[in-house]
């Protein structure tokens, strides 16, 4: 399982690209949505997916709302905002670009 | 997330928390729901305390925590020593009260602007020059109108010259009512409301058109605060009339609110086209009755205005110059170097501005004085708090605590402090300022001040909010800075304390000094002046000041008057045309046997036969007037007159002249002579008096009624009402005792000499409770050092001398320098004091003296606890 840390950079991606295509999620939806998708090769440390989510709640790419489940226990659902759609357009491009890169580095070599 | 959301959570900050601590909950919830162990499903989320302050530190401001944390912390500090915090902010509050209000009423008086249109556009036209007699420098603003015509036309293209007349009071009757009352009245040009920019808020008002004529426009516009206040807004004000003596007007509108004329402190009612104003003022050079407002068109600047005028006015004065038939050299050269001034007007141009601004001034450093004295007591209060928990900041410092974050809690101690003060200080001042416009006040001359709270007086108690802070947390981020981890947990003393404590000392001393010293000029001033002889016997006698519709001959006065002496309670009654002393005058240059004038006036009064056995004023040489004597022809002097004229001979049987300056005289023969008497106020030396017959027709008189009571004020309804049923156009405008009037010249010196007790009293007490704290805190300081000299063989007594020569010491420096700015400063307030100076040695050794006993008193419990400091005790519990 890849460190939190190391996935710096990517996490934010990930993350975006999730609620991207599943808006109006909660936190664990979104740690199992990246290890599902990613067939168990990609895992976010639980914990460490909620100051990410502060983080970018605060710079305005994500909002959350509480909204009460069946069971009656409040879950804080998020979901992108405009701006987090450029975000993840930016982050998306930047990512293919590094990708590209590293890939030519590895032909070359 | 927004920036205000932010903020708010820094005061949500436990519910934040709550938030987002559930928020993982119903993670873990869920990862036990999909299988998961719940011990496992919690390894996974890792630590969520960490996580926890890396998630508020997203969703917060953090500084504002910090922040709120200081205030939180500070708070409970205060209120753990909750009567020395309740002390201290009462004794600030006070002070800063005190210097709020001493504000609010410079702002009213001095810098609030008119509520005209660009008032900084407006200025007034004053006179400048050398007084012949002493050279002293006077301003004059009053102005004639055939002058003002002249000016008006020259600079038409630059601005607009408005004649505005001094505020009268008047007593005026509305068509509908029968009762006479009282109004501010004050004559207006016409294209004042236009030059102004005021709209009329009902009606119409004045245009040019309106003051075009001399007599021919007898209309009013009223002030809307007079409209509200005497009819209550009513909307069919207009049209209706009023008689002012002879004269009816009628109303055609009000003005917009809120102005209320340009005198600031007195309030127009009423304001009349200044063509109406009598005794053909239009036309008279030598009747000066107005001000002169100019208001500049935009883009012109004052001075090309003023040398304008300048010239013009150079040019009148040698044109008027040629009617002038007898003047001395010195008057001549006084008139001719006089020069024209534009002052900014927009404050309003007021006497009580000239009385009143430097006594506010005054009363503002006394008061910020008081301020300094109570600002230091507290700092050396926080200061010490600060030491007492030196070994705490000391262990904060050792553990990594920021020194910026430990002077953000002091900073913080001492804004709360300040914000209490300030707040306490607003209800004190809210109370005081119209207490001191009260005082000030008169019934023949109310004084109304705009004190509503305005960007200045905001900005000022920001200010000194801001600067009270500031002194308040010094001292104590001066310690907490200075403070060695090191050396403060071993329980080593501050060596920087010891000269800490004595500067404060001396200063203490010096301020308290100061307070102290300029009471005792006020308090001396107003005591040597009030007890100025007047001359006269003021005790029971009560003057009535009566109008008539028309001119009256005096003997009908003289009848009224044997009506009066006729009641019972009544024990004799005398006639003057105004009761002496009231502010009224008449005076004229005076020549003897053709000799040019002497360059001082001399004031003159018509007197009945019986007024001066009313007034109880000796009878030197010759006799009273009696049926026979002519007016003019007899008249009565005084000594000084005898003095002046006469040579200090007896002035019996001799003539005098009274000349105006177009030449004519008239003759008068002294017929007796009579001690001396105050005639205008109480500050002037006694001046030569002319009593001349009461003999002519008045439309206008006063009775002066001596009473058998102790309260002549008993008998002022019965008098009132004696009157009018004697005759039924007799009307009494204003029932006043002599003593009242009397009173009302030391006005300004008895509010001077009360606020400065007051105050002196409060900076007293501020300063004892300040040396008694300080002097405490340093033997406590010491007291490891006392101890060691006590076990070194050192007596108990001379320990104690030691420690109250060091207090004395620094006492006398501090007045000492208090001293010397004392000195220095006096000069400014000379015109506020009367028969004092600063070099007086009792006023200069009696609040020396009062500050060394109170520094001794002071110091009393400090000195004895250092003598009884016990040295095995005291080195045990190091």
């Amino acid at each position: 399982m890849p460190k939190s840390d190391k996935l710096q950079g990517s996490l934010d991606l990930l993350i975006l690209k999730v609620l991207s295509r599943r808006p109006n999620i909660h936190g664990y939806a979104i740690t199992s949505a990246i290890r599902e998708i990613s067939e168990e090769i990609l895992k976010v440390e639980d914990g460490s997916l909620y100051p990410a989510l502060h983080r970018m709640e605060e710079e305005g790419w994500i909002r959350a709302k509480w909204t009460n489940t069946e069971a009656g226990v409040r879950r804080r659902l998020y979901e992108l905002t405009k701006a987090g759609q450029k975000q993840l357009a930016e982050e998306e491009s930047r990512w293919q670009h590094v990708t590209l890169a590293v890939n030519r580095v590895l032909r070359m070599a | 997330m927004s920036m205000w959301s932010r903020i708010r959570n820094a005061f949500r900050g436990d519910s934040l928390s709550g938030e987002i601590l559930e928020e993982y909950e119903g993670h873990i919830a869920d990862a036990v729901a999909d299988g998961l162990h719940p011990a496992e499903a919690r390894r996974q989320f890792g630590r969520p305390l960490v996580l926890l302050e890396t998630s508020r530190d997203f969703r917060i401001v953090s500084w504002l925590d910090s922040l709120r944390g200081d205030v939180v912390f500070a708070w409970r500090q205060l209120k753990k020593n909750k009567v020395t915090s309740l002390a201290a902010v009462l004794s600030i509050g006070l002070a800063m009260g005190a210097c709020t209000s001493a504000f609010r009423l410079i702002d009213a008086l001095l810098l609030r602007p008119l509520p005209v249109d660009h008032p900084e556009r407006l200025f007034v036209l004053s006179r400048e020059f050398n007084e012949p007699i002493h050279g002293k420098l006077v301003t004059n603003d009053s102005c004639a109108y055939p002058m003002f015509r002249q000016m008006r036309e020259l600079v038409k293209d630059q601005a607009e010259l408005v004649a505005i007349s001094y505020v009268s009071r008047v007593d005026l009757t509305f068509t509908t009512a029968d009762q006479t009352e009282k109004a501010n009245q004050e004559y207006v040009s016409g294209w004042m409301f236009s030059a102004f920019g005021l709209h009329p808020a009902l009606g119409r008002v004045f245009t040019e058109a309106d003051d075009k004529t001399p007599g021919a426009h007898p209309l009013a516009v009223l002030s809307y605060d007079y409209w509200q206040s005497r009819f209550g807004g009513d909307p069919h004000i207009v049209g209706r009339s009023f008689r002012v003596g002879n004269d009816l007007y009628q109303i055609i509108g009000v003005s917009q609110k809120p102005f209320s004329g340009t005198d600031t402190g007195t309030p127009v009612d009423i304001f009349l086209p200044t063509m109406m104003m009598r005794n053909n003022a239009i036309a008279r050079d030598d009747y000066e009755w107005f001000r002169t407002f100019v208001k500049l068109k935009a883009g012109v600047a004052p001075g090309t205005v003023q040398d304008r005028l300048g010239l013009a006015f150079q040019d009148y004065l040698r044109e008027y110059a040629k009617t002038f038939r007898t003047i001395s050299k010195e008057v001549l050269k006084a008139y001719f170097s006089q020069r024209l001034l534009l002052n900014s007007a927009a404050p309003g141009v007021s006497a009580l501005q000239g009385d009143y601004g430097l006594s506010l001034f005054v009363l503002g450093v006394l008061v910020s004085l008081v301020l300094a004295i109570a600002c230091l007591n507290v700092a050396n209060l926080t200061a010490v708090n600060a030491t007492a928990r030196s070994r705490e900041i000391a262990l904060r410092l050792s553990l990594g605590a920021g020194a910026g974050r430990l002077l953000q809690l002091v900073l913080i101690e001492s804004a709360l402090l300040a914000c209490a003060g300030a707040a306490a200080g607003g209800v004190f001042a809210f109370w005081a300022a119209p207490y001191v416009v009260r005082m000030i006040s008169s019934p023949v001359a109310p004084t109304q001040l705009n004190l509503s709270a305005d960007w200045r007086v905001l900005g000022f108690c920001a200010a000194i909010t801001f600067a009270v802070t500031v002194v308040l947390c010094l001292p104590a981020a001066w310690r907490v800075s200075a403070i060695e981890p090191v050396s403060a947990l071993r329980g080593d003393t501050l060596r920087s304390r010891n000269r800490m404590i004595h500067s404060l000392t001396a200063a203490q001393a010096g301020f308290g000094f100061l307070v102290v010293f300029v009471a005792t000029l006020f308090i001396t001033s107003f005591e040597r002046l009030s007890k100025q002889p007047t001359g006269f016997d003021s005790d029971r006698v009560v003057t009535l000041e009566t109008l008539t519709a028309a001119p009256v001959k005096a003997v009908f006065w003289e009848q009224v008057a044997d009506q009066l002496r006729s009641l019972p309670g009544v024990a004799s009654v005398g006639l003057s045309e105004w009761p002496l002393m009231t502010g009224e005058s008449w005076n004229n240059l005076v020549s003897v046997s053709g000799r040019p004038n002497n360059q001082a006036p001399s004031y003159f009064l018509s007197t009945s036969p019986a007024w001066r056995e009313v007034m109880r004023i000796p009878l030197l040489a010759g006799r009273d007037f009696r049926a026979g004597d002519q007016m003019p022809g007899s008249a009565i002097v005084n000594a000084e007159f005898a003095k002046a004229y006469f040579g200090g001979g007896d002035p019996i049987g001799k003539s005098f002249d009274v000349a105006n300056l177009d030449g004519a005289r008239s003759s008068f023969r002294v017929v007796g002579q009579v001690a001396d008497a105050r005639y205008l106020d109480m500050r002037e030396p006694m001046a030569p008096v002319a009593y001349v017959p009461f003999t002519s027709e008045y439309s206008r008189a006063t009775f002066i009624v001596r009473t058998v009571n102790e309260n002549p004020l008993t008998m002022a309804s019965l008098l009132r009402q004696e009157i009018a049923r004697s005759r039924a156009d007799f009307h009494v405008s204003s029932i006043r005792t002599q003593n009242e009037l009397i009173e009302s010249h030391t006005v300004r010196e008895r509010l001077l000499a009360i606020l400065a007790l007051f105050f002196a009293a409060i900076a007293l007490l501020l300063a004892g409770v300040g040396l008694y704290g300080l002097l405490n805190d340093a033997v406590l300081q010491r007291q490891r050092e006392i101890g060691i000299r006590m076990a070194l063989g050192a007596k108990p007594g001379a320990v104690a001398i030691r420690i109250a020569t060091q207090t004395l010491a620094m006492v006398l420096i501090g007045v000492a320098v208090a001293f010397m700015f004392a000195l220095a400063g006096v000069s400014y307030i000379k015109s506020l004091l009367f028969g004092v100076k600063a070099t007086e040695i009792w006023v200069l050794a009696a609040p020396g003296a009062i500050i060394l006993i109170l520094a001794f008193i002071a110091s009393m419990p400090a000195t004895f606890a250092a003598a009884r400091v016990d040295p095995a005790r005291t080195l045990r519990a190091e």
